[in-house]
């Protein structure tokens, strides 16, 4: 991209091995309207750029975290991901192999659990109809092995935890529980066989003590199965019970990605110290938690796009280290400041390179300029 | 004299398939300057007994048991001395800020129109009031002027805590105030709320199914599951050492970062909240409890003492394990 001068760093770290889903430099935006007569005069419609070059990797049977604010872009990160957003530029491969116009076949493999299991099934369709959906869209009928189409539901359900699962076949969506409809919405992702599950805040509709359930059911799922998920949430508890690595998102962007442990306990950047800030825990609220205006994707600030709300920059540390000016000018990607530990961050990166003698990145940067 | 004590409150809905017994007989007290946090689940009766408190539920519901606001009791006023308490000796704020507010009034009328409904000062004196509300739940007056689609959601959600502070009552009721926030706004809305309470020494009934924003506003905690509450005691011990199996799977539902014990094991409970209709016999948590025994299916516990200032209603409280469960 062309603003990217001088860029430093990378948009997503590569992982080891070949990745199951991998997608670069990407961007997504989306157009505001402008109106006759304004447009007449020259206004340009405003521009929300949602994801804003992001680069991620999944690797087989992993699970990601993705976690942000709302408005961060992370549900249209996801969204994307499925081929429900149209992308500006950018690609996204599955095993491999760029993604074209065909979904049909990536769509069988990569499957979507929305947040809402109430909005997701359809009213007046039994459960077995809504799981059932799936198999025919895709022509069906029978499984390779020759399992018929009800054993292919009836296991689905089984594996989601709807046992016995005929005891459902009839139900509507009405007569069941909030946690039971989000096990049918897994179902009728599973029964396709996917290798990557998407999932868009998958708990937070549910009931308290159902949510460590379902939480548990995509452990065992991914454990079982091998399936891969990139999971969609604003709740960093959430992240550190099922998740190997969390990406954290600000302004479309990943500001900081690794492994859980890395990032929920020696958290890098900034934005991601402040997440953890405002977890609620016992011993008051009393926690410092960012102020300013909330994020605007219309609106990218330039330098580092965390700098007007960066606490490091309000309190001086930045200026203190001598890294301000750059807070403010240089556009940050991603550097490796730990073994397999990323960040963007100007200040993180001067005291990990005090710290270590010297961040990997910054000797070898992979820039990926294109 | 407690600010609000609530008695053997029972509430049944109406419906044409029969009565729904939401709350199943709740009691406690809020002293002044004391926030109550009261836990559970969708459908354990919780917001129910923030309506009831004001007498909000639909006509046609029962409710018995004794509500006294000050002494005296909400459910037996007459419609003109209830008008009057309400806004002025409780209000609420509700869940979901966005839907509350009305679209096409300026925020500064909405909270000026419960001023001057209760005689507390013209329409000058009522807009100077709001400037000084908005002031005080850190909005700039001059938003006085706008509509509500001009503000965040956590400004609007700080106009719902003006409005309620409007006639400045004894008791505020927070019911969800912050589930639809976004987590950054949600900690300065907890903070604003905080601070008004021990400002103006409010009395507060804070009503969430966050056990960990509840720990963090609240002095004493009362879960409740099944319209009962079945654990009630000092807001930190209950969280950190619950009593009841329920409270205990419901602290696990907000894991701390950096706890081991939850690393890559999410705590959840089989099975889901039973039907208000459909109350299990016995310990209405029995078939989900992890630790049932026998006598959970046919004794149905009161709230037993747990330790200083604690109650729980579970038999095990009450008595030891026993010694061969299966005998």
């Amino acid at each position: 991209m062309s603003q990217r001068e001088g860029f430093v760093g990378t948009l997503g770290p590569r992982i080891e091995g070949t990745p199951l889903l991998e997608v670069e430099d990407l961007y997504v935006s989306f157009e505001g309207r402008v109106g006759l007569g304004s447009g007449l005069l020259g206004k340009k419609a405003t521009e929300a750029r949602a994801v804003d070059g992001v680069s991620l990797s999944l690797a087989q049977g992993e699970i990601l975290a993705l976690a942000g604010e709302s408005g961060c872009g992370k549900t249209t990160l996801a969204r994307t991901i499925m081929g429900l957003e149209k992308a500006k530029s950018g690609t996204i491969s599955f095993e491999g192999a760029q993604l074209g116009h065909n979904l049909r076949k990536y769509r069988r493999r990569v499957q979507m659990v929305f947040q809402d299991p109430t909005a997701a099934l359809n009213p007046r369709q039994t459960i077995y109809e809504s799981v059932a959906e799936g198999l025919r869209i895709h022509g069906i009928s029978r499984s390779k092995d020759g399992v018929s189409e009800e054993q292919l539901v009836a296991r689905a359900l089984s594996r989601a935890g709807m046992r016995p699962p005929e005891r459902f076949f009839l139900n509507y969506p009405h007569e069941l529980s909030g946690g039971q409809r989000q096990r049918v919405v897994i179902a009728g992702a599973l029964v396709l066989d996917p290798e990557v599950i998407v999932a868009d805040e998958p708990v937070s509709n549910l009931d308290a003590s159902v949510r460590g359930e379902i939480l548990r059911l995509l452990l065992q799922l991914r454990d079982d199965l091998g399936i891969a998920m990139l999971v969609v949430t604003h709740d960093l508890g959430l992240a550190w019970t099922i998740a190997d690595r969390v990406a954290v998102m600000y302004l479309g962007r990943i500001v900081e990605v690794g492994p859980a442990e890395e990032v929920l306990q020696r958290p890098l950047h900034p934005y991601t110290k402040a997440l953890l800030d405002v977890v609620p825990e016992a011993g008051g609220v009393d926690r410092p938690f960012l102020t300013g205006e909330p994020p605007d994707p219309t609106r990218i600030p330039g330098g580092c796009r965390f700098h007007p709300r960066c606490p490091a920059v309000a309190s001086g540390a930045a200026a203190a280290a001598g890294v301000e000016d750059r807070c403010r000018g240089q556009d940050l990607g991603l550097l490796e400041l730990r073994p397999n530990h990323y960040a963007a961050c100007h200040l993180a990166a001067l005291e990990t390179r005090e710290g270590n003698g010297q961040a990997r990145a910054l000797s070898t940067p992979e820039t990926s300029t294109s | 004299m407690s600010i609000l004590s609530v008695r053997d409150l029972h509430v049944d809905y109406r419906t044409q398939a029969g009565p729904i017994p939401a709350v199943r007989g709740v009691s406690f007290d809020i002293e002044k300057g004391e926030v109550l946090g009261l836990a559970g689940e969708s459908g354990c009766g919780k917001s129910t007994i923030a309506s009831a408190i004001l007498r909000l539920l639909p006509p046609g519901t029962e409710v018995t048991g004794q509500v006294l606001l000050n002494g005296e009791d909400v459910l037996r006023m007459k419609p003109g001395r209830l008008r009057a308490v309400r806004w002025t000796g409780a209000s609420i704020v509700f869940q979901g800020a966005m839907h509350a507010l009305n679209p096409v009034q300026r925020v500064g009328d909405q909270i000026a129109e419960a001023i001057i409904i209760h005689g507390q000062g013209g329409e000058r004196e009522a807009r100077v009031r709001v400037g000084a509300l908005l002031e005080q739940v850190g909005l700039p007056p001059r938003r006085i002027d706008d509509y509500p689609h001009e503000l965040s959601g956590g400004q609007k959600q700080r106009v719902m805590i003006a409005m309620a502070l409007a006639c400045s009552p004894s008791l505020v009721i927070a019911d969800e105030p912050t589930t639809a926030l976004d987590v950054m706004v949600q900690a300065q809305v907890l903070k604003l709320l905080n601070d008004l309470q021990h400002e103006l020494g409010l009395a507060m009934l804070f009503i969430t199914h966050d056990l960990s924003v509840l720990v963090e506003v609240s002095d004493r905690l009362a879960i409740m599951y099944a319209g009962r509450i079945v654990e009630d005691g000092p807001a930190q011990d209950v969280f950190e050492d619950p009593a009841h199996p329920y409270s205990r799977a419901l602290a696990g539902a907000f894991p701390a970062i950096g706890d081991q014990q939850y690393r890559m094991a999410p705590a959840g409970l089989g099975g889901d909240p039973p039907y208000p209709t459909d109350i299990p016999s016995g310990c209405s948590f029995h078939p989900r409890c992890p630790l049932a025994f026998e006598d959970c299916l046919t004794i149905d516990p009161e709230l037993y003492v747990a330790g200083s200032g604690r109650r729980a209603a579970c038999l095990l409280v009450n008595r030891p394990l026993p010694v061969e469960a299966g005998a």
